[in-house]
């Protein structure tokens, strides 16, 4: 039942020839996800034909600015509007900027809150 | 030059299940532009996953909608048991099958009776829910609940369905397919419906695939993609050709979750047949550690779920993609073109579950 | 359509007249829950299960408390109770017009 499913590091200067590679091969963009370990790492999938190839960057702080690949696959600028607002990570040139007003939060960037809120909302000492 | 409104659609509209905001602008009645507007019930929910167990998210999970829900519980029990390399026994992974065609049948006759009420046909909308509610016994029966299943668990289901109670779905079905008949061959037949859906928001083969659309959307464009094809749960014995049509217009959309109604009604009837005996759920123990992307069908398109874990009780990441997240750019782009009447159904042609799309 | 229209005037209607007819709901639907007190052991295993925590189990006063509009009736806590004394009914609990908990003491 397990497909098999290609994960593939790359860097940030690659990105858009490696999408770039995948549009013109034909894959479509299925997802932009980001998720937060001690780094935030950002995956692209790509699907074709029922089989799934991933890209991953990571990248250390959010000041680090990623280019959008909305330029290319124009669906890409819902999730990437997704994850500039939940994270706060800057991407430049999307195709449609939503500058923050994506989803309007209380709290900024809910899902990456700087250290001190993690800690007291965990109930633990900093 | 002509002058330019702009008119709010929504969030509130007669028409819509649930709020979504489009600015229209408009030249004379004819939609030049949208932007989408989303957020109104973002609620969080893959935040939650930190805070609870990673056998209690499985309630969490199976709530994010309430049409696809037992679709989404189980491509969550899925992934975490990817994760934990657990083999689901037979039988449950034949009752989860069924569960998820009735789910499939459900959704799209919700559709239908939605479609036609909003281009004013009541009626139609009033038997189609009738029809809807055989569907609902038969899931009520089954699982406890009407919409909200609470039977997929990670390591199988909750419950099982006994010989006598798969026999009555097997026989009430085959009399249920005569008198969905007539309610579809409304849909597909009737002029005044045709006027209203024939030839209304072309999405073209190519635009379809570049856009990333899924599911309905996809196929009524020319593509045969079908996530069922993966061969997760009982799929992969069970023979399943995706339902196509060319046209890309509203009507073809409509046709082909009519068509796909009577594939489910098959699909149910044959993992009926082939059902085995044996367990349905397997004992899990331990905690997961690594990450995997599920995927199913769900009734309006692929959803991926992406589990991260860390090897403590809490996930650490859980991403939801669902298929009206990926359907709205199309929706987007097959707009401009259409009068200011037409917005509504071709807002509905897409299926939009705003609440699978901010969870 | 018509004629589906013109048989549907004959027929009888497809709803259950509810409140003046009877509510007729299959025998595994999951209503709502209920406790025999007199079996119970009071071990909190159920206030441990339930995933909204809705059961507030108290050993020294001998009593169990339920707030019924947390309950999301998955039945966690009647597939776990080790005497058996939790039972899922068919029957919903009727509205409410306050957040109301049940409490069950066993004197």
């Amino acid at each position: 039942m397990a497909e098999t499913q290609k994960l593939i590091n790359i860097e940030i200067k690659d990105l858009l020839e490696k999408v770039g590679e995948f549009h013109s091969s034909g894959y479509r963009l299925a997802q932009i996800g980001c998720s937060k370990t001690d780094a935030l790492e950002i995956n692209y999938s790509f699907d074709k034909d029922y089989s799934f190839v991933n890209l991953r960057i990571v990248i250390s702080s959010i000041d680090i600015e990623i280019p959008s690949v909305s330029h290319i696959y124009w669906s890409a600028f819902l999730y990437e509007n997704e994850i500039s607002d939940l994270y706060g990570i800057k991407i430049k040139n999307m195709a449609i900027d939503y500058k923050g007003n994506f989803y309007r939060t209380t709290v900024k960037f809910p899902f990456n809150p700087p250290k001190d809120t993690q800690a007291a909302e965990r109930g633990i000492a900093p | 030059m002509i002058k330019r409104t702009i008119i709010p659609f929504g969030p509130q509209h007669p028409v819509l299940p649930e709020p979504i905001h489009l600015d229209l602008v408009l030249e004379d009645e004819i939609v030049v532009e949208a932007v989408p507007s989303i957020g109104f019930i973002h609620r969080g929910l893959e935040k939650l996953v930190e805070k609870k167990d990673f056998i209690d998210f499985v309630y969490v999970a199976e709530r994010i909608c309430g049409i696809c829900s037992f679709i989404h519980g189980l491509t969550y029990c899925m992934a975490v048991e990817e994760i934990m390399k657990i083999k689901v026994p037979e039988r449950a992974e034949y009752l989860r099958t069924i569960w998820s065609e009735l789910s499939r049948l459900h959704s799209h006759l919700l559709w239908m009776g939605l479609m036609a009420d909003s281009f004013g046909f009541e009626s139609l909308f009033m038997h189609t829910w009738r029809m809807r509610e055989k569907i609902l016994d038969i899931i009520e029966d089954t699982t406890g609940g009407r919409v909200i299943f609470a039977s997929a668990k990670v390591g199988g289901v909750r419950r099982d369905i006994d010989n006598a109670a798969l026999k009555i779905i097997w026989t009430n079905l085959e009399s249920y397919r005569k008198e969905l008949k007539e309610i579809t061959d409304v849909f597909i037949k009737d002029s005044s419906v045709q006027h209203r859906l024939a030839g209304v928001g072309v999405l073209k083969k190519e635009d379809a695939y570049e856009l990333g659309a899924v599911g309905p959307t996809l196929r009524a464009s020319g593509w045969a993609r079908d996530t069922r094809k993966l061969g997760y749960a009982a799929y992969k014995n069970i023979d399943i050709e995706p339902v196509t049509e060319t046209a890309g217009d509203s009507y073809a959309r409509c046709v082909v979750r009519i068509k796909e109604l009577f594939q489910s009604i098959d699909i149910i009837r044959q993992a009926v047949a082939k059902i085995p005996y044996g367990p349905v759920e397997i004992r899990v123990t331990g905690v997961p550690d690594g990450e995997y992307f599920a995927r199913a069908e769900q009734p309006r398109g692929e959803v991926i779920y992406y589990a991260k874990a860390n090897g403590t009780r809490f996930l650490q990441r859980l991403r939801v993609r669902t298929p009206t997240f990926a359907n709205i750019p199309s929706l987007v782009k097959m707009l401009p073109g259409s009068s200011l009447a037409d917005v509504p159904v071709l807002v509905l042609t897409i299926d939009p579950c705003i609440s699978c799309a901010e969870r | 359509m018509a004629k589906t229209v013109i048989k549907s005037l004959f027929k009888k209607p497809a709803t259950v007249k509810y409140p003046f007819g009877p509510k007729i709901l299959p025998k595994g639907a999951r209503g709502s829950i209920s406790i025999d007190i007199a079996k119970c052991i009071f071990c909190g295993m159920c206030q441990r299960k339930c995933p909204t925590a809705a059961l507030i189990v108290n050993k020294e006063e001998k009593t169990w408390n339920i707030a019924r509009l947390r309950c999301i009736t998955c039945g966690y806590c009647v597939e776990i109770c080790p005497k058996k004394c939790l039972q899922m009914n068919n029957q919903y609990t009727e509205p409410m017009l306050t957040r109301r908990e049940d409490l069950y003491k066993n004197a």
